[in-house]
This record gives structure tokens, sequence and C-alpha cells, in this order.
């Protein structure tokens, strides 16, 4: 698991030139945590276009977002999860996995650049969890890892949900409608899902 | 790999279709799994049902790749199909529907474009957030230019529509449901789902997210209404909403606020409302689409985890019957449709958006789908019967359970409804534990399978990930209207289709589904079927006695034979015999499986020889 990690981690630099040794600091979104990675080559918006930087780097950031809910929500077979706890991190494992798919579609779409999901070790957006945290949840089995998901994805789908926040204060971000679609089925599904999962966590034993 | 899949679909073309009693899913031997890829070439297959036309998505709304310019739900007026686009909307002529011929194309662009017809009223849905009040494109770049709400248009010359009003809201409008006043004939309400926060109040004067459901204020926690006199749409205007999600933070079930509760005695902090949560309440705060029947005061509100049952005997004041949370699956509600007694509901779960692909053989069955829910006397919703369409499909086609209506078969409760690429289905939910397919019409992917170029690094023991920017597309919504079938392709056209007869659709079925006319349907406002005193009503009743085994054979036979003997005579004579035969048929109820259904028939053979001259 953790050579593989590495491995993958490493080719997620190489398909990102560049990614780590540039840091952010050049503004953007505006809630971007920062440290933050640079996608790649700056980004271009063409004259004329209805999508802003913002819904570029939203889109950019939000498939390492997904991505690493997706991890979090496959160790929950291998570390015990309760079935009501494994079925929901099958649905945000599945529903997810063909966000991404959009995400990066409409990147591609518009000639940007398109990270893969591998992305999510190097950038840390609203919500997500730490290596740290991570790590603690790899760990962790049965009570301790369903309370430990709950909680981590509670957070995690909160900072989503802020991140869309963000994307439409943005001065005309959110109006491109793929992009604004989107950005609002991510905030129905997700609060959705805060909702269940606040209920989950109320019934596990306390600690 | 080609004569590999070519065999594979003779295989599935040679299995014969048996009378499915339960749903498996998903099913390998489906006829519509691999069919070829394609736009407008693409394969297809159909199970009692036959194209009768296709007419393509005008060049006007043909020009991009994404959603600006798909093609959303359906509303039905006389002779025409209002199909609404994310970019505006189309009117075709359908009194031939072998061919039908576009009337006008009016570019708006109005994500997503929900219609409603009501007289020479055409109401549209505003809700993305690039959508401007003159329809124009590039944007909104003044806020204030910003339209997020309904817009009428005037369509009593339907070669050139007009717009008449932009009525602003709050959180825009997602979807739209028209209830007419019980009381006045010229007013007409709108239920407006919005899907987004509350736009600032610099933007929109009123409008303010808040945390508390109960705060009358609160733009957030309601269901917005628009009140319409039809004479005068240009004075439309937005009336206190109705706040069914108070209260529902939780298991759903109704403890509080039930009933609608005065706005002053809210505001004061009077005694009942419950102290504002501190952190946003994770219970509904906006429907994704609500479903009136208003013959019966009732709306089923499709929110988030709730399915919502509001009592609409006054449409100003709506109020809260019931709540259920699928608390076991997790489903999202999207759209629901009452069975014509208003006994039963179907919700259906829009999983991912639409967008995603969640028809595949690896996708979790009891997501995405249709969930049947039974209304006991109290009006409390029980969850039964669910359903998803027994097809594998691939990668690249989106698919979810989405719109759709009744087909009006005495006797059944049948639904036909669009899968987005999964193509259009027609589910049985006559019984609501045991709901199954009797029909469908797909066609293959518009895209063809592309290379794995998702890195799988999230997905240490998963499948590779394949495809990346697929078409859209597929069936929006599915319709019945006066005896055909219709449905909005959001990428291809507009589809129309006959009913076909097969083992679980008789010929009498649909010729008695014929005789359910209405002038003007629009499928979240349902009406209620009725139909008049007819053979093949009473025959349709007959077949599915022997359809379910519900009558023994040799009484089916005669009575058979009894009908065809009273059908030719007439007058007087035709009417004697259906009185002796309805007669006969009382006779029959005591000893039949189905002694509900044998009833049901002899009260249909007298209403039958009642109306004989």
């Amino acid at each position: 698991m953790m050579a593989r990690r590495h491995i993958l981690a490493l080719s997620a630099l190489t398909l990102l030139a560049g990614a780590s040794s540039r840091a952010a600091a050049q503004g953007g979104m505006a809630g971007m945590d920062h440290s933050m990675h640079k996608m790649g080559p700056d980004i271009v918006i063409p004259k004329g276009a209805l999508y802003t930087k913002a819904d570029v780097e939203f889109m950019q950031m939000m498939i390492a977002h997904h991505a690493q809910a997706i991890v979090m929500s496959r160790l929950a077979e291998k570390n015990g999860a309760n079935p009501q706890v494994l079925k929901l991190s099958r649905k945000i494992d599945q529903s997810q996995m063909p966000e991404i798919t959009i995400m990066q579609g409409w990147l591609r779409r518009y000639n940007q650049v398109a990270p893969d999901t591998s992305s999510w070790h190097t950038v840390r957006m609203e919500g997500m969890l730490s290596d740290d945290e991570m790590k603690a949840l790899e760990n962790a089995k049965g009570e301790e890892f369903n309370r430990l998901y709950l909680v981590g994805m509670i957070k995690h789908h909160a900072g989503a949900i802020k991140m869309v926040e963000d994307l439409f204060k943005s001065p005309g971000a959110g109006q491109e409608v793929d992009a604004n679609v989107f950005a609002n089925d991510v905030v129905t599904a997700q609060t959705a899902e805060i909702g269940i999962m606040r209920n989950l966590l109320a019934k596990l034993p306390p600690k | 790999m080609r004569v590999l899949r070519g065999v594979a679909l003779l295989l599935a073309a040679a299995v014969v279709p048996t009378l499915a009693s339960a749903q498996t899913y998903p099913s390998s031997k489906d006829p519509r799994n691999n069919l070829k890829p394609g736009r407008m070439d693409a394969g297809t297959t159909a199970k009692n049902m036959k194209l009768l036309s296709f007419s393509p998505k005008p060049a006007q709304f043909d020009t991009v790749r994404g959603l600006t310019f798909v093609n959303s739900d359906l509303a039905f007026g006389t002779h025409y199909v209002y199909q609404a686009n994310f970019a505006g909307f189309q009117i075709w002529d359908i009194a031939d529907p072998a061919k039908p011929v576009l009337t006008s194309v009016v570019r708006c662009i109005t994500s997503q474009g929900d219609p409603t017809i009501y007289g020479t009223l055409l109401f549209i849905s505003a809700e993305g957030a690039g959508n401007r009040n003159d329809c124009g494109d590039g944007g909104v770049q003044d806020p204030k230019d910003h339209m997020a709400g309904v817009r009428i248009f005037d369509v009593s010359n339907p070669k050139a529509p007009k717009l008449v009003k932009n009525v602003q809201t709050c959180k825009g409008s997602h979807t739209h449901t028209l209830v007419p006043s019980p009381t006045d004939k010229k007013v007409v309400y709108l239920y407006v789902s919005g899907q987004q926060a509350a736009r600032p109040e610099t933007e929109l004067a009123g409008c303010k997210n808040g945390t508390d459901p109960a705060d009358p204020t609160n733009s957030l926690f309601q269901l917005d209404i628009i009140k319409v006199n039809i004479d005068h749409p240009e004075e439309a205007k937005v009336i206190p909403g109705a706040r069914i999600f108070t209260g529902l933070d939780g298991a759903g079930e109704c403890k509080q606020f039930c009933e609608p509760v005065s706005a002053r005695r809210a505001a004061a902090g009077g005694r009942g409302r419950p102290a504002p949560d501190p952190a946003m309440p994770t219970g509904p705060r906006n429907c994704h689409d609500v479903t009136a029947y208003p013959d019966q005061h009732l709306l089923a509100a499709s929110c988030s985890t709730h399915s919502i049952l509001v009592d609409i005997s006054n449409p100003e004041k709506p109020f809260r019957i019931s709540a259920l949370a699928d608390s076991n699956n997790f489903q999202g509600r999207h759209t629901a449709a009452f069975s014509n007694d208003g006994k039963k509901l179907i919700q259906t779960d829009e999983w991912g958006g639409g967008t995603g692909p969640m028809c595949q053989a690896s996708s979790m069955i009891e997501l995405g789908g249709n969930t049947v829910i039974t209304l006991d006397a109290k009006k409390q919703q029980k969850q039964r019967a669910y359903f998803k369409i027994p097809s594998q499909q691939t990668a690249e086609e989106n698919c979810v359970s989405h719109n759709g209506g009744l087909i009006p078969v005495p006797g059944r409760d049948l639904y036909v409804q669009g899968w987005y690429q999964g193509g259009v289905s027609i589910m049985d939910f006559t019984d609501a534990d045991k709901a199954f397919e009797v029909g469908y019409f797909d066609r293959g992917p518009i895209d063809p399978p592309k290379p794995v170029d998702v890195p799988s690094a999230a997905a240490a023991n998963a499948p590779p990930v394949r495809g990346n920017g697929n078409v859209i597309g597929g069936s929006w919504g599915a319709y019945y209207w006066n005896g055909l079938v219709f449905s909005s392709e959001l990428d291809r056209g507009m589809d129309i289709y006959e009913l076909t007869p097969g083992p679980e659709l008789s010929a009498n079925e649909i010729a008695a589904a014929k005789l359910v006319q209405f002038k003007q349907y629009n499928p979240q406002s349902q009406p209620t079927m009725t139909w008049p005193a007819a053979f093949v009503v009473v025959r349709s009743y007959l077949d599915q006695l022997v359809r379910n085994g519900g009558l023994a054979t040799e009484r089916t036979s005669a009575i058979d034979a009894a009908l065809t003997a009273a059908e030719g005579k007439s007058g007087a004579a035709r009417a004697s015999a259906l009185r002796a035969l309805a007669l006969q048929v009382d006779k029959d109820v005591a000893g039949a499986k189905d002694g509900a259904r044998v009833t049901k028939m002899a009260s249909e053979i007298r209403r039958l020889a009642a109306a004989t001259k």
C-alpha cells in the first residue's frame, strides 16, 4: 500500500510537471488552502469564455477533493465498517468517481489542465484530511473507523460545500451551464449526505 | 471482439421474454446491453413499444457539447408539444405524429427550462447563474440583469411566442408545478422548487439565507409560490411561500409545524417555535420537484432525503401532512407521481444528478431507481417495492431514473419514464410490493467506448475507470399523452412511440388507454384519469384476469364469448345481454383468486350496459 502510494505520488508529479515546485502564491479562489499547489501552467481564459479562472480552479481542486473522499471510502470494507457506513461509503465512492470524470471532461473540453486522481496527494483543499488524519483512518478498525470516517467525511463534505459557496462568490463564476449544474449537484448531494452521516454518527455507541 | 459481440446479441435476442414477476438486476442477457453506439445511427431495441417518429433537435440548439443546448422537459396542449431546452424551447405541431412539424424555436438562455402550458401561457423555469432578463447569450455581466425564477411566454401565436414577464425568485427555479385555484378560474399558482442558495439581497430584495427553518424571513427553507392571474400574466408575483421543511432534521416524522404557523407568532419567537439551530439543519431545505394532484388536493414533494406529502386544499397555505426519509439506502428524492387512485406514490432517485453512468453492472442497485410508497388512511407514507431498469448500461451512458407519467390502462398502475441513456421504460406498480418492467425503448450510447485514461491512483483494487467527457444524452422525460408516448431526448431530439401488444400488455389495454384524452397535459400537475364505458375497458380487466390467473380459465373463456356475442348485438338487445353477463360475473367473485378485479369488471359491464342505447 505504502509503496504503491509513493509510486503514484511520483507519477502524479511527473504528470503535473513542476506542480510541487511552484507553490501557489498567485491568488485564485477565495478560501483556498495556502499549502495548495498549482495544477500546471498558468490558467488562460480565452476572450468571450463564459467561465472564469475560479471555475477552472474549482474543477481542478475538486478532483483532488473527490479523490481523497474515494480513498477514504475504499477503506471501509477492509477496516470493518458497520453495514450502514459501508453502504454510505460505497455510495460516495460510486457517486464521486463519475463526477471526477465529468470534471476532467469539462477541463479538457476547454483545453485546461485536467489533473488525475492522484492529485489528492499534493493538494489540500477545504475539509480535506491531513496526512496524519489519513494515517489514523487507515489504521482504525470497527467502531473507531466508523467514527473517524463519519467525522472526517462530514468535515470533507462541508469543505466541498464551502468550495461551491466560494465559487459562486467569485465575480462572474458559476455561469457556464455545466459548471453551474455540477456545482449545485455537489451541494445537493453532499448536504443530504451530511444529514445522513450526522444521523449515523448519533447511532454509534458512546465512546 | 465484434464477432463475439454479435454472437452475444443473437443469444440475447433468442431469449424468450417471460412474464416478469420480480425484478432481476442486472441482467447479463438484456437486449439493451451492448447496443451499437452512435449519435444518429445507434442500435435500438424495444419491447411493447415502437418508434413512430424521431425529430432531430433544430440547428439553433445544436452547436456545442455539454449541457448548454440540451433538451429538457415536455408539456402538451391541443396538437402541440412544448419541448424545453437549456437555451430556450421549441414548439412541435404533432397533428400528424408520424411527421411532427417544427412550429417555432425560441432562443432564450434559460437552464433548465422546465415547461408548463396553461391556456396560451407557457411557463419556463430559470435557474442557472448565466440566465439574463433579456434571454441573451454571453452571461450575466451586471447582477441586476440576472434572471432566476419563472419566465412567462404568451404562445397564443405558436409561431411567434412573446416573453411577457420574468418573475424573479430568491432560489431561482429548477422546476415548477402548476396548481389551479380551486375557487377562481382565472388564477393559477406555481410552486417553485429552487436548488440554489438564496441570492444576495443586493441582487434581489428580500432574499436571505438562514439556518432557522421556521424563520419566515429565511428564503432558504421554503417552497416558493407564484400567483398568476391568467388574464394579467404581467402582474404575476411571488406570495409568501410554504415552510414545509420545519422540524425535518432527523428521522423525518412530523413532530412540529405540521400545520401552518402564523408568521406573527413565529416572528415574535412565540411558543412552539424551536430555538434556531446554530449549525445548518441537515433536513431538506429545497425540493427538486413537486407533483400536484389537484383533484385530491395533494402534493408529493421530492426533497433531497425526504418524500413530503403536502395538503394543498388552500394553494396559498400548503402544509405538510407527512414525511418519509429513506434511512436505509440514503436515496435522494427527485420526482414523484401519484397512482390514479391517489393511494400510492412513486419517488425517483436521481443518483449522480443525471450526468453520471449509474446503471452499469457494477452500479449499486439500491440507488438510482424508483421507490413505490403507499399512503394509509391518515396519509402516512410507507416504503414498498423498489425498481431499477434491469439492463447493464455502459460507462458512456449517463443513466438514472428520471421523469415520467402514468399510462391510463384501467385496472393497472403503469408508469412510463425516461432513464437518460438507459432509454424509456414502462414500470408496472399495480402491486406496491412487486414493481416490474413491461416495456422499453433504448438506443446504444452516443459515444463509443474510450480507452482507459483515468489512472486508478485512488482505486487500488477497483477496475480502471473508462471514458471522459461523454456526451450527455438520453430521455429526460417520457410521457403518455392521448394515445402515444413522447420522449424528450437531451442531445438527439424528440421521439414519439406507439405502444404495441405483447404478453404483458394487451391490445385491449392499449385501446382502453387511448380513450383517455386530455386537451392539455402537464405531467407534474396530475389529472384524474377516467374511462368512458367501452368493450375494451371491460376486456382490459378480462385480459388481466387471464394474465394473473385471477379467475378460472373456463370462466374467462365464457365471459370472452359472451362479450363477443353482446358486441355483435345492438341497442336494447346488447344492453340486455350485458346485464345478464354482469349477473353471471357477480357469481364469479366468490370463487375467484382476484375477486376485487372480477367485481370491478362486473361494474364496468353494467356501466357499458347503461351506456348502450
